[in-house]
């Protein structure tokens, strides 16, 4: 039989059936209206669940027997650089071949431009098959999130000419936000974007840096268009296709994701068609790709994780030592213990955040159409889903890819010596992993993002949801802990809100939100109790590892001391 | 320059017990194979075979159908067949044709193909991995009075009615032309067979012979009877022909069993022993004689 890496994923196929799609899909796919003019369009939410599953089925066979195989090869020979040319790796190439012919690409786009119409917590699911089977090429896979800020607020014609080539796999994207001054800060953005008021054309120059995929036929640009601004409220968004104006300068020497080609772009009087409205660069459209792009990065991070995992399981069976295999020592059983529990955690949270972006995508796309005969009660459920989104997905892509990070850490310890050489696959992950909480914002910077969500008690309604429901009665001491622990979190939360030092909330903030995401993640996997008895142990072994920790940075939050702060200037100078 | 005809193929598939992941399990005590045991696939050349026409499609134009004989269970690799690109398929069973040797196989096909009507390209794997004959092929494409060629790694061009392909030998490669209709027989290495496309899975999904109808309204139990079922998937362009012998008008006696001039005689059970096993030495004296040894037996040479 062939390898799949959905098939031989118990808890992801898991992660499928609890997803309730039930409410978005009744949005998404206009009450199941669309099966006679799209043979795969499904009849009913069986149907679409179905389809969902075929979708990780055959993606999961692509990437276990084309895919897979060759990442270490994608490594070893790294996407090229010559004349100005950028070139992916033989293997890469095969792989996205592979991945046309199946058909996998417009996975979010809708039916009308050739898309799959998938939710997007089935793409983030794809997403992290694809990075397990080859971290790389998520960059170039999992950027479709271009394709769908287009579709959401691109004009007719250049929706109705680019997307379809999206959907046929013939070109991939690229967002275009970095500059050498504006990374974190892209309010700094310089890149000029100017109007020719006789024609309308828009034409752009200036130089970008650390472009992921930046060879993509179709980018989306940030540059300044309003003249004489400084901040975010002057810049715009800008579509551009490749042309002879557009010169790839270089590429990065990179640690890690060496199949992802990172550039250095110039544009030289380049053609732009400006996206939605003018100024609304940053704050909307590029904060539109970044959501959703964050989610992304944080399914590469839990895929990479995966393999790491697997890859340090079947190393502790093979490797013996002190007569046995080293799984049976404690020291070791206890990594692969804490691996193990961290990944189905983070892939609890990593669904739960995107239901809540699907809920949020479909209203909004409903009310946009505002076709439907109950938009103020659409417009009320709109919110509460974006508020919940916005607040999960910088907390899950702290989460899920430091998370990432650590499981390579014990996979590579687990594996001793030949860990660090490059005939093991741990090798390249742990290189690999590294820049999931850098890129599409740092883990710091995910807090700030986190932070003033949580501090408007953005969380709390699914809290409270949580502690309301039923459990298992062998569940219940857990429960109590956890109820316990919430009331402390609602406690931190309102001692760090009522902190008049900003510097002081700043500092503390990256407590708060560590106590939000390990109790979500532990109401999560307690909840799963309720249908899956397997997932008991898991969420004992979680609340145990997690409650201390809750505990402690609750007291740290609440006391907020100022003695760092204050050591600052003596220690740092 | 190509043909702009379109040129339409069809493609002779077998069902096979997967002898290539053979365990412990699978073998009984005295040699024989517990077929039961065994995942039943697509023999891998005949993918190969509805690779190479489907690339004819996607170059040429035209349509790809494809024809399996076998059990009502051979159903799934027609199903796979549309989900990688088939256009049609046709369900060639019936119990008179069970204990077919290859002559009564290549029988039925001939009869199934003719039935089809037009066509320009027959296509088939080289061999099937359960029997490994590599017999069903030319012997149908001397029933069906059309030329072959054998061990076809790629095509060259198809143009002016005729195929030019590149046939691949231990020894070599050779590149004939022959005249359409003929019959290919496809050798592994001709392509990688492309994966079963999402889109296509979805749409076809449903696609089932009468005889499966029971076990997917269990599973969509949103059709209440068999006959509004059958209505969903004839209007759908979803089910998928059974062809039995009187519908491909094969005659009795040249069918099944009694068309099977094949008996076997005798089954050697060879069971290899842990005892038959030698350990070599790791000095390249030792391996040198082992090297020697295996060229004189003809193991390697």
């Amino acid at each position: 039989m062939s390898e799949n890496f959905f098939l031989d994923n118990p808890d992801l196929q898991f992660r499928l059936a609890q997803l309730d799609l039930r409410e978005a899909l009744e949005l998404k796919e206009k009450g199941y209206s669309e099966t006679e003019l799209y043979a795969a369009a499904p009849r009913n939410y069986a149907d679409a669940k179905e389809n969902y599953r075929i979708v990780l089925e055959v993606l999961g066979e692509v990437c276990a027997e084309r895919v897979a195989p060759r990442a270490a090869e994608a490594d070893e020979e790294g996407a090229h650089f010559e004349d100005g040319e950028v070139t992916y790796a033989a293997p890469t190439l095969e792989a996205i071949e592979a991945l046309r012919q199946a058909e996998l690409f417009g996975a979010m786009l809708p039916r009308q431009f050739g898309g799959l119409n998938l939710p997007e917590s089935i793409y983030q699911m794809m997403v992290e098959v694809v990075a397990r089977a080859e971290s790389g090429l998520m960059t170039v896979y999992g950027l479709q999130e271009i394709a769908s800020c287009l579709e959401e607020y691109g004009d007719e014609e250049t929706k109705a000419r680019i997307l379809p080539k999206f959907s046929r796999g013939e070109v991939s994207g690229a967002m275009v936000l970095t500059e050498a001054d504006a990374g974190s800060d892209l309010g700094a953005v310089a890149t000029k974007a100017t109007l020719d008021e006789a024609t309308g054309q828009w034409h752009l120059n200036g130089v970008k840096r650390f472009i992921t995929n930046g060879l993509a036929d179709v980018s989306l640009v940030l540059a300044r268009s309003e003249e004489g601004s400084s901040d975010a409220r002057g810049l715009s968004m800008f579509v551009v296709e490749k042309d002879e104006t557009v010169k790839i300068r270089r590429i990065e020497n990179k640690l890690g994701i060496h199949s992802s080609p990172t550039c250095e772009i110039q544009y030289n009087n380049t053609p732009a068609i400006l996206l939605g409205k003018r100024r609304f660069g940053l704050m909307r459209y590029s904060m539109n790709l970044m959501n959703g792009a964050r989610l992304a990065v944080g399914a590469q991070a839990m895929g990479i994780a995966e393999a790491a995992y697997r890859e340090a399981d079947r190393y502790s069976k093979e490797r013996i030592q002190f007569g046995k295999p080293i799984r049976s020592l404690p020291a070791v059983s206890r990594l692969l213990l804490a691996m193990k529990v961290d990944l189905e955690a983070s892939r609890a949270l990593l669904a739960e955040t995107a239901s809540w972006v699907d809920l949020w995508k479909v209203h909004e796309k409903a009310i946009g159409e505002g076709t439907a005969p109950n938009l103020d009660a659409l417009r009320a459920r709109h919110k509460q889903c974006q508020t919940l989104a916005e607040t999960l997905t910088p907390m899950v892509k702290y989460c899920a890819t430091e998370m990432g990070n650590r499981v390579c850490y014990q996979a590579m310890q687990v594996h001793g010596g030949v860990g660090y050489m490059r005939e093991f696959n741990i090798e390249r992950l742990f290189r690999d992993v590294r820049i999931t909480n850098i890129y599409e914002g740092t883990s710091q910077l995910q807090v700030v993002a986190a932070i003033g969500k949580l501090l408007n008690h953005s969380l709390d309604p699914l809290l409270a949801e949580w502690q309301a429901a039923e459990y298992p009665a062998d569940m219940a001491a857990e429960k109590a802990i956890l109820v316990e622990l919430t009331e402390l979190f609602g406690k931190a939360v309102d001692a760090l809100k009522a902190q008049p030092e900003r510097d002081r909330v700043d500092y503390y903030a990256c407590d708060l939100v560590d106590m939000a995401v390990w109790l979500s993640c532990a109401w999560l996997l307690l909840r799963d109790t309720n249908v899956l008895e397997a997932k008991k142990p898991v969420a004992r072994v979680y609340v145990a590892s997690i409650a201390a920790r809750v505990r402690a940075a609750g007291q740290v939050v609440l006391a907020s001391d100022p003695v760092p702060l204050e050591a600052i200037p003596a220690l740092l100078g | 320059m190509s043909d702009s005809r379109p040129i339409h193929c069809v493609v002779l598939v077998k069902q096979v017990p997967d002898t290539h992941n053979i365990t412990g399990e699978v073998m009984t005590k005295d040699g024989t194979m517990n077929r039961g045991a065994l995942p039943a696939i697509f023999n891998p050349e005949d993918l190969n075979a509805l690779e190479m026409a489907l690339q004819i499609k996607d170059r040429h134009g035209g349509t790809v159908t494809v024809i399996t004989m076998g059990p009502p269970k051979a159903a799934n690799i027609l199903r796979e067949s549309l989900f990688r690109g088939a256009d049609k398929v046709v369900l060639l069973t019936d119990r008179k044709f069970a204990g077919a040797d290859t002559l009564a196989t290549s029988y039925a096909l001939q009869c199934a193909v003719q039935k089809l009507g037009r066509f320009d390209l027959v296509l088939c794997g080289r061999q099937a991995i359960d029997g490994d004959t590599a017999q069903v092929g030319p012997q149908t494409a001397e029933k069906l009075g059309i030329p072959q060629i054998t061990y076809a790694e790629s095509i060259i061009e198809i143009a002016d009615g005729k195929v030019t392909a590149q046939r691949a030998f231990d020894s070599g490669t050779e590149i004939v032309r022959c005249q359409m209709p003929c019959l290919l027989t496809v050798v592994g290495t001709a392509n990688t067979p492309r994966p079963a496309s999402v889109r296509r899975r979805m749409e076809h999904k449903l696609a089932a012979a009468p005889g499966e109808y029971t076990a997917l309204r269990a599973q969509w139990p949103e059709f209440e009877t068999d006959a509004a079922l059958d209505e969903y998937l004839t209007r759908h362009d979803l089910k998928i022909p059974v062809w039995t012998a009187e519908d491909v008008g094969a005659t009795e006696g040249s069918i099944g069993l009694a068309g099977s001039p094949t008996q076997v005689h005798k089954i050697n059970f060879v069971v290899l022993e842990s005892t038959e096993s030698k350990t070599i030495s790791p000095t390249p004296e030792a391996i040198a004689a082992m090297v020697a040894e295996l060229v004189h037996e003809y193991i390697v040479g």
